[in-house]
């Protein structure tokens, strides 16, 4: 069983979002770093990049594979957490602890068409 | 799994149901269904480094040529030489198209009994290899056999490897093997081949054996200890370890001088690509495959460009991985023959971003074999 925390927004594309007013953090959910494996990599853009809703933003790389991260909001890029760079592990061990990257939110009613916990739990199938 | 309509079409292995009740990820490959990673990929890497793990090979091709002038067929579709290799011996080497483009990569055993001789091949290729040796082997006075079904192969790789063989298994025959030799024990009364070879850059053995043979010794060799590895650190190791995947170093458009691999090509005796073989070595080739690193963590994965400063590309990646034994990101790449030279400096395309590298020695890793 993957850990689903509530209280969060969540992606079909297994990233989470914490909004607090306009900033959110996004990151990937438990579920997405089971499937990946051994993290060993995050890309991730820089400080004052656009991101689009349904767009890549950045990638994870484990061993075997890369996988594509999508924004689930609009904005721009308030900072990444460059804590990852020498610690991609860190989303192996606590997904929910290590947000990705920090964004000013231009339309927070993006928001809404994300998934809540419960909804979230059933597309994993959980 | 993205195939599922394929499924039911996949042959397993003997140890199937161990793998299963490993809680093994599994997926399909050339054909098989075949355990990627037990626990991870990272620690099973691990394992072969620095203790012994093993592997279900079973899914591999046996093919046994037999005869009055089966030395001189072999000889006649291998790249390597085999005349004057004696019995026991195991030889590395290539079947090659007229035109040079690769068939498949083998190993050919001579085996204890005169004018027999063993072609081990890649999964995804034994029907085509298969076909192409009966085809060729019509004018000599050989049989050819495709005994791929009856035969369980594992790999025991690791610094540890001969001690697992010799203390669990019994193989005390194990300790006077060098490095691509192989001998024939019994075990359960059933032929067991006991090979000093494999596909990591460390010491251990393959062992080809009966399928009840083998889904015995796995179940030994994993009480004593042994480390289950599945097919995602195979690639790994292999990569490090400067070794080519047939399908992404060497295949139809890619002959072994493009690949590298010439010294397992000898031209003192004539075999089917020879002319074409010779007329690359001389210079008539496009591409060559060279070894790049990169001065960054993130990870160089096939088909990614390779580019010049100015954004010319001049090459494409076949493989690549952040090197889990050096820390390192690189990765083979075929390029064009004139960025080949070791130091030229070239870099990779990934997503968005292009990363500085330079051409290194394709082995990555320095290989621990047996002397």
């Amino acid at each position: 069983m993957s850990k689903i925390l509530e209280g969060l927004k969540y992606s079909e594309s297994h990233e989470w979002v914490k909004a607090e007013g306009n900033v959110a953090y996004i990151g990937v959910t438990d579920f997405a770093q089971k499937e990946m494996g051994d993290i060993t990599y995050v890309d991730m853009p820089e400080e004052g990049d656009d991101v689009l809703a349904g767009e890549e933003f950045g990638a994870l790389e484990s061993v075997k594979a890369s996988s594509e991260l999508i924004s689930p909001v609009s904005g721009v890029v308030l900072a990444a957490n460059t804590e990852l760079e020498d610690a991609p592990e860190k989303v192996n061990e606590d997904a929910f602890g290590s947000w990705i990257i920090k964004v000013e939110m231009s339309n927070a009613a993006e928001l809404d068409a994300l998934m809540d916990a419960a909804g979230y739990k059933a597309h994993i199938g959980e | 799994m993205s195939e599922l309509q394929n499924t039911e079409a996949l042959k397993l292995t003997c140890l199937y149901e161990e793998h299963l009740a490993l809680q093994a990820k599994m997926s399909p490959f050339a054909g098989f269904m075949m355990p990627i990673q037990y626990s991870s990929i990272t620690q099973e890497h691990n394992a072969v480094r620095h203790k012994a793990g093993m592997f279900d090979v079973s899914h591999m091709g046996e093919i046994f040529v037999e005869g009055p002038e089966a030395e001189a067929f072999v000889n006649h579709i291998f790249t390597n030489e085999i005349r004057g290799f004696g019995p026991g011996k195991v030889l590395y080497g290539m079947m090659c198209y007229p035109d040079g483009g690769t068939v498949d990569d083998l190993l050919v055993y001579r085996e204890f009994e005169a004018d027999h001789f063993l072609l081990v091949v890649n999964a995804a290729n034994i029907d085509k290899d298969f076909a192409w040796i009966e085809e060729h082997a019509k004018g000599f006075n050989c049989k050819v056999v495709n005994a791929s079904a009856d035969w369980g192969q594992i790999a025991v790789q690791g610094p540890e490897a001969e001690k697992a063989v010799i203390e669990v298994l019994g193989f005390k025959e194990a300790a006077a093997l060098g490095f691509y030799t192989f001998c024939d024990v019994t075990y359960n009364g059933k032929r067991l081949i006991l090979s000093r070879t494999g596909y990591t850059g460390e010491d251990g053995f393959e062992l080809y054996t009966t399928t009840d043979n083998t889904v015995e010794i796995w179940k030994r060799l994993l009480a004593a200890g042994v480390e289950p590895c599945g097919l995602g650190c195979r690639d790994t190791l292999r990569f490090e370890a400067g070794l080519p995947l047939y399908g992404d170093e060497l295949s139809p458009e890619i002959s072994p001088v493009m690949a590298g691999l010439g010294m397992f090509c000898k031209y003192d005796k004539d075999f089917i690509g020879k002319e074409a073989l010779l007329d690359q070595k001389a210079g008539n080739i496009a591409r060559k495959l060279v070894g790049i690193e990169i001065e960054d963590k993130a990870i160089p994965r096939a088909g990614y460009p390779v580019e010049l400063e100015d954004g010319r590309e001049v090459g494409i990646v076949t493989t690549g991985y952040h090197s889990i034994s050096l820390d390192k990101s690189v990765c083979f790449a075929l390029v064009d023959k004139e960025f080949a030279a070791l130091d030229t400096l070239l870099s990779i395309r990934i997503r968005k971003k292009t990363f500085p590298g330079k051409v290194v020695k394709k082995r990555f890793y320095q290989t621990n074999y047996k002397k």
